[in-house]
């Protein structure tokens, strides 16, 4: 099998009626049924049957993270509530997560879109996809369980952790695709090697990796250890989850699912469109989604389209690999983290000092956050346990409040460098 | 009868041991005793100076962080069964022992304990009512 959806391979001039044509309903059901984007359309002069094409599209107003945040839980849902099926939601910057709803529709739609990943990777429905994505709020796990299940693969929920377990499972039940993020997927094949179990007592052939940057490196790495064909996939809760692109067999470039969303690169300063190849702020808009569908949401991420066609048959856009973000967001273990974010726990926390920073590492394939606080004479105790519980408090506040487990350094006041205007929060020694 | 001791918190960094105590010499600071308490990330090293107020003044101007703790010190006998001695009237009297440090004084006949407890008054009655001498400030200060 080649392709799950015959429309991955449509001709370019069919799949761009197909564009036009749902893009104009999207904005048309947006203007009557979303106050927001009514607002938003008719403060640029918009009305409903102003799209004639796609170059349109370069009209519409964009939609930001902070529109989400304005308008949380579910200001923007295009449907009823009764409509809505399933919701997820992620950190948001500044306490206030990010909310997604699917209808019934929506969740087939996404389940579909994954299936098309799955098969791009290489597999069938004789295959058992070992799911090690977190399930739960976040897309990932939830996202390619249904995906192997609307493939009729075998989906294993595993979630992730628990390592040894994942590896004894795997070689018991015969995984043949793992999904995680791609360190999780570097940190399994090590304790493979602890555990002594060797590449031919596993079954796995390929990987979907996702939701964190990497390198072609840490691919040739993942692919040598493991002994599988490792392929990036790329998704945003805000979009639909996992599954908005995927690489193929050729691995040069992620296939952008074009009936589903239309991607352009902007750049971030001005928001002008930038045509194919260059490097700028990866843009989305939804045009078949029911529940929540966002017109040109700026992702923050940076990329590249390539509009060349693939040797694969598919006519679909491929985009490059993610390779920074325009704002400060990290993305820790697949869960995003601003650095805002931890600077609001601190802050309720009495006596702990503003001067905080966070140093991002990967120790044994695994991102670890330390977060650095300095230590004020008002919470300075010379009993070390007190000193410890203020660790432990400091360290359950964050990690409740991010979803992320992190280490907590007490340090000497002064000693987190001060800078001139903008302080230095993060240092970031992941080598990528 | 309590003794006030100096803490000061330090990075596991090389270097910070002595920039606390080149800061105290260069202030005319004595140190009488020292310990310290160590993490795998920092330490608090504890002092009983010459002159707590000078010791604190000069240690914050130079931006160390610094707190001050009440402790009582005891003389024992500087022979075996000295330091189970002492502690067996604290152990009767329920008082709970947050650490210790000892040091033998210059003339050799007797060992200082320095106790930091959750419980001082009961502490200090407990040892004096058991015999031994619960040290006075300014001797402390002045070993």
């Amino acid at each position: 099998m080649d392709y799950f959806n015959p429309v991955e391979v449509l001709e370019r001039e069919r799949l761009e009626a197909l564009q036009l044509q749902r893009l104009r309903d999207t904005v048309d059901r947006l203007y009557q049924k979303v106050p927001f984007y009514r607002k938003k359309l008719e403060e640029v002069g918009f009305r409903p049957g102003d799209i004639k094409s796609l170059e349109d599209l370069k009209k519409l107003p964009f939609t930001t993270k902070d529109d989400l945040r304005d308008n949380y839980p579910f200001g923007l849902f295009a449907v009823p509530m009764r409509d809505i099926v399933r919701l997820h939601a992620s950190s948001g910057t500044t306490g206030k997560p990010t909310v997604v709803g699917y209808t019934a529709n929506d969740i087939k739609v996404w389940a579909d879109l994954v299936a098309r990943t799955i098969v791009a990777a290489g597999g069938t429905q004789d295959d058992i996809v070992h799911v090690a994505y977190g399930y739960g709020l976040f897309t990932g796990g939830l996202g390619l369980h249904y995906g192997a299940e609307m493939l009729g693969a075998t989906a294993l929920p595993m979630s992730g952790g628990n390592t040894k377990r994942q590896i004894r499972l795997m070689v018991d039940f015969g995984s043949t695709i793992l999904c995680c993020t791609p360190s999780y997927a570097l940190n399994i094949a090590e304790v493979m090697r602890e555990m002594g179990v060797t590449r031919d007592q596993i079954k796995l052939k390929a990987g979907i990796l996702g939701a964190e940057p990497w390198t072609d490196e840490m691919r040739l790495q993942i692919e040598e250890e493991l002994g599988i064909s490792a392929h990036d996939i790329y998704g945003l809760s805000e979009v639909v989850g996992p599954g908005v692109s995927i690489e193929c067999v050729e691995k040069r470039g992620l296939h952008v699912f074009e009936d589903c969303f239309i991607p352009e690169i902007i750049d971030p300063d001005t928001g002008e469109t930038l045509p194919p190849g260059q490097r700028g702020e990866l843009v989305f808009t939804n045009i078949n989604k029911e529940g929540l569908a966002l017109l040109r949401y700026r992702t923050r991420d940076i990329s590249a389209l390539d509009v060349s066609p693939c040797p694969c048959g598919r006519t679909h856009v491929r985009m490059m690999r993610v390779t920074g973000r325009t704002d400060d967001m990290l993305i820790i273990r697949g869960v995003n983290v601003f650095p805002s974010q931890v600077e609001a726990v601190l802050m309720q926390i009495p006596g702990v000092s503003p001067h905080y920073q966070l140093v991002v590492d990967r120790v044994e394939n695994l991102d670890v956050l330390e977060v650095q606080v300095e230590v004020s004479p008002q919470v300075f105790s010379d009993e070390i346990k007190k000193l410890e519980e203020l660790e432990r408090k400091i360290q359950d506040e964050v990690q409740s409040y991010l979803g992320v487990s992190v280490k907590v350094r007490l340090m000497e006041p002064r000693s987190i460098q001060r800078s001139e205007g903008k302080a230095v929060r993060v240092i970031d020694r992941r080598k990528l | 009868m309590r003794v006030r001791q100096v803490s000061v918190f330090l990075e596991n960094k090389s270097g910070r041991l002595y920039e606390v105590c080149k800061c105290l010499a260069e202030a005319d600071v004595n140190i009488r005793a020292l310990a310290i308490a160590e993490t795998a990330d920092y330490g608090v090293l504890r002092l009983i100076v010459n002159d707590p107020d000078l010791a604190v003044k000069t240690m914050t101007e130079n931006e160390f962080t610094v707190s001050e703790t009440e402790v009582i010190a005891v003389e024992v006998p500087d022979r075996p069964g000295g330091l189970a001695g002492v502690l067996a009237p604290l152990y009767e009297a329920n008082v709970n022992i947050e650490y210790l440090y000892c040091f033998v004084e210059k003339s050799g006949e007797s060992a200082i304990v320095v106790f930091r407890v959750e419980q001082i008054d009961r502490a200090i009655q407990a040892l004096q009512s058991s015999g031994f001498t619960v040290m006075r400030e300014e001797d402390v200060y002045r070993i």
